[in-house]
């Protein structure tokens, strides 16, 4: 624990061990001690109520793959926003604008996007 | 100490859920293995001191690269079978690759040398008073605007690209139109309505009643999950 | 900060993102708008190269040369001539989309990044814009099983190509703590003996490259994707990406790596003498032409990584060279692939070819002269190219170089040949359907230059001797 950055992130470390230990205390305690009599019954999955009426592993349209990806773009401009709104202060007006421009190209595809109804789900 | 216990920890961990999302029969839980795997890299950053990097994969590859993952493993009609079938015949070859580049990697530690003028040849060496995410902050969008604005251009070509490929036009179904929606008129009726007074001492009228509904047909309606069309 | 260095990929980085607000924003489609658009930004951009300045610029991730300015004039003009190509195919496959001449443009841009890249991290960043949209347009075609394969085939070997890319450069970061290509030739000059871990990262660099230019032993993508992708797409292919790629790898090799020559030459020799060898080989049996040019590209790039081997000065220019006349050659001759259409449908075989001197003399004098010319005879431009790299080899001391390159020039002549004999003198298949201008332009611009070059070489023999200056100082 040398490092001041990694003393910062000690609670976190002790709080995944406590919930860990926890988790497995719980599931390893109604292991061990409660007394299991399955039965088919018991066993099938639980849904609202009814029998499942196919598999569950259907397969999905096309079109959550294209949020999804377009998703994953805005996130990783995301990204690069949080170290310029830490860093503002100290890289004046050039490093303002670099975003601005980083923005602006994003914006254009933002346009194409909306334009060609890829937001839109019909 | 407890930093090196952790380290083991948490790589140990990972090559554990990484062999597992190799080995394991159904891709579903592949990917869950994948995102426990990328979890512990991102706590492995952490313990190397790249807090920014730790977060990041975090946000982008857990939040959104796994979901994204996810949909390919559920879009594609998977045969499982087959799939176990090509990889039995392929495992050698993928080992043998594997092996050549581990040992690679063998030789490369095991000969490592640095450049005589390597501490000097640092570009941006990070100052310890600074956090990681302000010390990438202060080159990104300066001294890395080239790179940074090329970053740009391909996360918008991966945008175009996305959108080519997948979205499609498709005749006879109805978009949502906002500007028509909330133009509409008369199916609403707004009246001053004094406090105090009944609908029926005002002589409001109702909307007419809509037409019911036919029960839908489709089984899916009751279900909360899958595709609607 | 001298942004006005880069003023050409700035003009091109806006007038992509201006073409694609302008094409989505109308209501109607505009394919055809939109790409004399980026046809004329494209020329733009080459004539702001022409008057670029020399230096490096933008913290020292970007240099302009005359090297970059000869290579990036190439691979903007191919990509010029690549849209030209894709006008009318386009429309007639019902792939008019607008999309395309942008993601083009971009990729264009791509490679310019790449030729002017003066870092590790340029290099790949340049590297991926130029290949993102290639897997794009490869799968243009989405409803054909065949363009799907393409690009899904390309993007996953591309991505493990990437991979091996960035592995080396770690490597070689991890040796010499930066990714400048002046402060790695600082490193590698002032290293006494580099480790094994840093030969590997060279060689993973070299590997990543040679995915890109489809040399021989990464070149197993080719033949699918270019016969899967759209004829058009399948012209650019061969054309602006392995100039850029070309261009890269010649700048890392002789620049930062320049002091490890005695490492990477072998590698370099081995790749060159399996893709002249495999490219000429090959390509006998093949009956689909897309397939054949496939192969006729692995063979070019053996010949012009030859110069590469050699290292020398006369080796580089004859290099340069090479890729030069190669774009030529080989956009006209995909004019003539793209222009077979019989009944409206595009055809593809060899044998669609037959007896074409018959029904369309003019084509099929055009395609005779690019054949002709890439099986190196003379006096066609094809011949001078070869010419100057083998010279190179043997002024080197290469004489196993040279004398497998012309050996193999005698093979894949057969089957340059066996399409001349196809058309000249085969039973007519039925005519096919008449080529529409804009390809018998292109046709008959290259061809002028494939039969006509060798009365004036001299300017781009100029042009080639001061690029390589450039480079090797």
């Amino acid at each position: 624990m040398t490092q001041p950055l990694l003393a910062d992130y000690f609670p976190i470390l002790v709080f995944l061990v406590i919930a860990g230990g926890i988790a497995a205390a719980m599931v390893g305690g109604s292991l061990l001690v409660a007394r299991q009599k399955p039965n088919p019954e018991k066993l099938s999955a639980y849904e609202c109520g009814f029998e499942p009426f196919d598999d569950t592993r259907r397969r999905f349209d096309v079109r959550f793959y294209l949020v999804a990806i377009l998703f994953i773009i805005f996130d990783l401009e995301v990204a690069f926003l949080f170290p310029w709104a830490v860093s503002l202060g100290g890289i004046g007006w050039f490093g303002f604008l670099s975003m601005v421009a980083f923005l602006g190209v994003l914006t254009v595809g933002f346009v194409y996007e909306w334009r060609k109804g890829a937001l839109d789900w019909e | 100490m407890i930093a090196a216990l952790a380290f083991y920890l948490f790589a140990a961990i990972l090559i554990a859920s990484a062999v597992m999302v190799v080995t394991a029969r159904n891709p579903v839980h592949s990917v869950l293995f994948l995102i426990l795997a990328f979890f512990n890299a991102a706590a492995l950053f952490l313990i190397a001191g790249a807090e920014f990097l730790a977060m990041t994969l975090v946000i982008v590859y857990v939040g959104a690269v796994a979901v994204l993952f996810l949909f390919v493993v559920m879009m594609l009609d998977i045969d499982f079978a087959r799939l176990r079938e090509g990889f039995q015949r392929y495992a050698p070859v993928g080992a043998v690759i594997g092996g050549i580049l581990f040992l690679e990697l063998l030789l490369v530690v095991g000969s490592w040398s640095f450049a005589d003028q390597a501490e000097d040849l640092r570009l941006a060496p990070i100052t310890g008073d600074v956090t990681n995410a302000q010390a990438l902050g202060r080159v990104i969008y300066t001294d890395y605007v080239y790179l940074f604005q090329t970053a740009g251009l391909i996360l918008l070509v991966a945008m175009i690209g996305a959108i080519v490929l997948t979205h499609r036009q498709r005749p006879g179904t109805r978009r949502q139109n906002i500007a028509a929606q909330v133009n509409r008129s008369g199916s609403v009726l707004l009246e001053k309505v004094p406090s105090g007074a009944g609908i029926a001492t005002l002589g409001i009228r109702r909307p007419p009643e809509p037409e019911a509904e036919k029960p839908k047909v489709t089984h899916e309606a009751g279900h909360g999950h899958g595709g609607h069309h | 900060m001298s942004w006005t260095l880069a003023l050409p990929e700035l003009v091109l980085a806006c007038s992509g993102l201006v073409l694609l607000l302008a094409g989505v924003i109308p209501k109607q489609e505009t394919f055809f708008p939109i790409t004399m658009g980026a046809i004329g930004a494209l020329l733009v951009t080459a004539v702001l190269v022409l008057g670029q300045g020399e230096g490096t610029a933008l913290g020292g991730h970007y240099v302009a040369d005359a090297f970059s300015g000869f290579m990036k004039i190439l691979a903007l003009g191919a990509a010029a001539l690549g849209l030209l190509l894709s006008i009318d195919f386009n429309e007639k496959e019902g792939l008019g989309r607008f999309e395309f001449p942008v993601l083009v443009l971009f990729a264009s841009l791509g490679a310019m990044v790449m030729i002017s890249a003066n870092d590790l991290m340029a290099l790949y960043l340049g590297l991926e814009l130029l290949s993102l949209p290639l897997y794009v347009i490869a799968a243009f075609n989405r409803d054909n099983a065949r363009s799907s394969e393409a690009g899904l085939k390309y993007f996953v070997l591309g991505a493990l190509a990437s991979g091996l890319l960035l592995y080396g450069t770690t490597l070689v970061y991890g040796f010499a703590g930066t990714t400048n290509f002046d402060r790695l030739a600082d490193a590698f000059s002032a290293a006494q003996g580099v480790s094994a871990g840093v030969i590997v990262g060279v060689v993973f660099v070299i590997a990543g490259l040679a995915f890109k230019v489809s040399a021989v032993p990464f070149h197993m993508w080719t033949p699918d994707v270019y016969e899967g992708a759209p004829t058009p797409v399948t012209a650019y292919f061969a054309s602006a990406p392995k100039v850029a790629a070309i261009a890269l790898l010649t700048r890392v090799l002789l620049g930062p790596f320049g002091d490890l020559a005695a490492q990477w030459q072998q590698v370099i020799l081995l790749i060159s003498f399996g893709s002249m060898i495999l490219g000429s080989f090959a390509a006998i049996g093949q009956i689909n032409l897309k397939r054949l040019m496939a192969y006729s590209s692995i063979g070019h790039v053996g010949y012009a990584l030859m110069g590469l081997a050699v290292g020398s000065d006369t080796g580089l220019r004859g290099l340069l060279f090479y890729m030069a006349i190669y774009v030529f050659m080989n956009v006209g001759a995909f004019a003539v692939l793209v222009a077979m259409r019989r009944q409206g449908r595009a055809v593809e075989q060899v044998e669609d070819l037959a007896g074409l001197a018959r029904t369309d003399l003019g084509m099929a004098l055009w395609m005779a002269a690019f054949m002709f010319s890439m099986a190196g005879i003379p006096p066609l431009a094809g011949f001078f190219s070869k010419l100057y790299v083998f010279l190179a080899a043997v002024q080197g001391g290469f004489w196993t170089l040279a004398v497998v390159g012309v050996l193999t020039s005698v093979v894949s002549a057969y089957y340059y040949l066996r399409v001349v004999k196809v058309m000249f003198f085969d039973q007519p298949a039925g005519a096919l359907d008449r080529a529409p201008a804009s390809l018998t332009i292109v046709m008959a611009g290259t061809g002028l230059f494939t039969l006509l070059f060798g009365l004036f070489p001299a300017p781009l023999l100029a042009a080639a001797q001061a690029a390589a200056a450039a480079l090797l100082g």
